[in-house]
């Protein structure tokens, strides 16, 4: 699964994508972010106000409870700033 | 078209571009977004655009898929740049046409506001104190709700 941070969460965590191969209890994003929250602190610092993470799977806008599978591509950013 | 690139863009190119041998556009409307040199009461020495490659290009040709179901438009243009850019220059161009003027005002104004919650860009500020991420501001998400239908909720 290929994951990728935007913004101040690929700020806080340090690296901007990282391929990952999380176990079979991650089944949704939520979960995939507990997960890596026990990944180490810059990750738990990241992740520590979920009402301030936006994502999306496969590059398209998803919430929190969406499901998640190998070979997916998953974003966790803070709330986009475009124009 | 939906164009995103660290270029800078040359907004009278673009609209005689556009304009060329259609004639039946009757009018434009055109928005263009530039690098303030200050945020709140510091100083902002350059502004750093990161964005989500391939995601972004999905979101903006959405977003021009969404105008044109709404308006009757000739046109569409969206330019974003991403990169290291300094105060006064250019961001985004939005320039929309139509054969009156309603479609193409209204639809640059939907297109501008929508493209501030819902176009994958994140903004570094180099500012005095140090760098620091643009927050989204609560006034984007209320302008961007505005134009939610009834039918889409």
């Amino acid at each position: 699964m290929q994951v990728l941070y935007f913004g101040w969460v690929k700020s806080r965590i340090g690296i901007g994508k990282e391929e990952l191969s999380p176990p079979p209890e991650v089944t949704n994003v939520a979960s995939l972010i507990d997960w890596l929250k026990g990944r180490g602190d810059s990750y738990a610092n990241a992740f520590e106000d979920s009402t301030a993470l936006r994502v999306a799977v496969n590059q398209e806008i998803a919430p929190l409870d969406a499901a998640i599978a190998d070979g997916d591509e998953v974003a966790v950013f803070p709330p986009m700033t475009g124009g | 078209m939906i164009r995103v690139q660290t270029e800078d863009f040359d907004i009278g190119a673009e609209i005689s571009r556009m304009t060329a041998g259609n004639t039946e556009i009757g009018g434009l409307a055109s928005f263009v977004g530039l690098v303030r040199d200050y945020a709140g009461d510091e100083k902002i020495s350059s502004m750093t655009l990161e964005h989500y490659p391939g995601m972004t290009e999905k979101q903006l040709a959405k977003l021009e898929a969404e105008a044109r179901e709404r308006w009757e438009l000739q046109d569409v243009l969206i330019v974003h740049r991403y990169g290291t850019l300094n105060p006064g220059d250019r961001i985004v161009l939005v320039v929309t046409a139509s054969a009156h003027r309603e479609a193409s005002l209204e639809s640059c104004q939907f297109l501008i506001d929508w493209l501030k919650t819902k176009a994958p860009f994140w903004k570094l500020e180099d500012r005095e104190s140090g760098a620091q991420w643009v927050e989204s501001r609560n006034e984007d998400s209320v302008s961007a709700d505005k134009w939610v239908r009834v039918t889409d909720a």
